[in-house]
């Protein structure tokens, strides 16, 4: 049985009681639905990632565009729900 | 006709002839959408001093130089988990409520160079997760054709905009038929390009080896033009691909070509009138010299399955960002550590269908259960691409339904998520093997539009719109 409180932690989220047995019984019955893949022996086949068949694409090693433009280092900065000059805030990490 | 009932080919002709300006028809534009969107509620946001600038910019621009393009002056409306640099862009999300982009994604920029007018932000299902834009964490977009019906989702509020005449046309994204099943609800056109074939740079991820962005249109035509605007390798988009340009400059011959039609596809939970009407929609093409044969994709049946598996564990992973920290809802100010931001900012700011595929993802790819199920899928994935593959060896193009059934009634299957994710039946394998595909109307039921998908190989895009054209013409 899935365990939708550990679950939740490792996803960061706060969980109400009435949301632990809804979603308990969601995501069961999901899991149940897509346990029909058992169905189908995968023994000799290699899994997928993406569909492109590109390999390790590398780009030269200089910034973009994106990362010399002021103007959208600030509007960036803008988005900061917390922060004290050019930097982002983060509740202390070490005690 | 009024100017904004206008196709992207009428009114480039228009504009080219000088017969009406960039100004005016966005006017036109924003003068249905202040009568019309009340009711409909295809979008989040307007840019109307935005939009009329850069159309005044247009015309200025045309009457010194003749030489713009087919898009110049045309407004286009973009589904809210696009980029456009100054502008709102919340994907229906309370987490992303007043966020602001700074800076343009790869297909705007495309779009604003070749002088595309942007009218706004239009409504879908949260993070794009939905069939019907009623996870939309704002308000449902309606149908329409019936304003009690959902104009399907995730991408339901570009579709409605572009069938409200609110806009000429618009952008939406597709990760399991977020385009097309819109498409085929709203009664217009849909594609869902090759994987790579359009950047994603500047598209909110949602599971990324399956996302792609695409047009909606009135007509085919206008889909090829802005697809042809849009697509190509980009730089910042390393899974980006050319399409290669034999494929493109195949001459297409309705008599040469071979259409597939899957019997996986035509099955069982097919609503009878969509049925007569998609295979009425190929008897046409038949009847125009084309070649018809049933093939099959025997692992159809477990593409669902297989998708419900990728999906979610690529949300968990990408939507991981959305942290209380870097942008959008925070309980930073109600927290005592860093956990406690994590938490509340997330449950609070987060609907229901994100939290639930992001902590079915978070299992699916937790110790222990990687194995069973996500490495399980991705070898699924690859069986389901050969089904694809062989099947492209056979025929050149796949027809089938876009959803089992026309538009549904507001509250059918929002609270029953297994329910809702069938509607996605014909549409998720088509991204798990990241062939491209075209939704187009073939008719109506009960005054509702049917949608038929066109399915082609990779970078298939030009015989998939041959195909179209060739049916639209002779509708």
């Amino acid at each position: 049985m899935i365990d939708v409180k550990h679950i939740a932690k490792l996803a960061r989220f706060g969980l109400t009681e009435k949301e632990e047995e809804k979603f308990k019984k969601e995501l069961s019955a999901i899991l149940d639905f897509v346990a029909k893949l058992n169905e189908i022996d995968t023994k000799n086949i290699e899994p997928t990632a993406q569909v492109t068949g590109t390999i390790n694409v590398f780009g030269n090693d200089e910034t973009n565009l994106i990362c010399e433009d002021k103007q959208i280092k600030e509007d960036i900065l803008k988005n900061a729900p917390a922060k004290e000059g050019r930097y982002f805030k983060v509740k202390r990490v070490l005690e | 006709m009024r100017l904004n009932e206008l196709t992207i080919a009428q009114a480039a002709r228009g504009l080219k002839r000088k017969e009406l300006s960039s100004v005016e028809l966005t006017q036109t534009v924003f003068e249905q959408i202040k009568k019309r969107d009340l009711k409909v509620k295809a979008f989040l946001s307007l840019d109307e001093k935005g939009a009329l600038s850069s159309a005044k910019e247009i015309d200025e621009k045309r009457a010194h130089e003749d030489i713009l393009g087919g898009l110049a002056g045309i407004p286009v409306a973009i589904k809210d988990n696009i980029l456009v640099r100054g502008l709102k862009c919340s994907a229906a999300s309370k987490i992303l409520e007043n966020y602001v982009a700074p800076y343009d994604a790869t297909v705007i920029s495309k779009l604003k160079e070749a002088g595309a007018v942007i009218i706004g932000k239009t409504n879908m299902d949260e993070f794009a997760m939905g069939s019907s834009t009623e996870n939309s964490a704002f308000f449902a977009t309606k149908n329409p054709y019936d304003l009690q019906r959902v104009p399907g989702g995730s991408s339901g509020g570009s579709a409605a905009a572009v069938a409200a005449n609110e806009t000429i046309y618009a952008l939406g994204s597709d990760t399991g038929g977020s385009i097309r099943q819109p498409a085929s609800f709203c009664g217009v056109v849909g594609l869902k390009p090759t994987y790579g074939a359009v950047s994603r740079f500047g598209l909110m991820a949602m599971a990324s080896s399956l996302d792609q962005i695409g047009p909606i249109t009135k007509t085919v035509g206008d889909c090829q033009t802005v697809f042809d605007a849009i697509n190509g390798k980009d730089k910042l988009d390393s899974t980006s691909v050319d399409l290669k340009k034999e494929i493109r400059n195949t001459k297409f011959e309705i008599k040469n070509l071979r259409i597939g039609m899957p019997k996986e596809y035509f099955a069982q939970g097919l609503d009878e009138h969509v049925d007569k009407l998609v295979k009425e929609a190929i008897k046409k093409l038949e009847n125009l010299g084309a070649r018809v044969k049933e093939i099959n994709l025997p692992y159809s049946e477990y593409a669902l399955a297989c998708y419900y598996i990728i999906m979610p564990s690529e949300v968990s992973a990408n939507l991981a960002r959305y942290d209380g920290i870097k942008y959008g809802y925070s309980e930073f100010d109600k927290a005592g550590d860093l956990m406690e931001v994590y938490l509340g900012s997330r449950h609070h700011g987060f609907g229901a269908e994100p939290r639930r595929r992001i902590m079915l993802g978070t299992y699916t790819l937790s110790a222990g259960y990687y194995d069973a199920y996500y490495l399980k899928a991705q070898k699924v994935r690859t069986l389901i691409e050969q089904d694809f593959e062989k099947a492209f060896k056979e025929v050149d193009v796949i027809m089938t339904p876009v959803s089992p059934t026309p538009a549904f009634k507001f509250g059918e299957k929002i609270d029953d998520p297994l329910k809702m994710y069938l509607s996605d039946i014909y549409t998720v394998s088509i991204n798990l093997a990241g062939v491209p595909a075209l939704s187009m109307p073939c008719g109506r039921v009960g005054g509702l539009p049917v949608g038929l998908q066109i399915v082609g190989p990779q970078m298939g895009e030009p015989l998939i719109f041959g195909t179209a054209l060739a049916l639209e013409q002779n509708s």
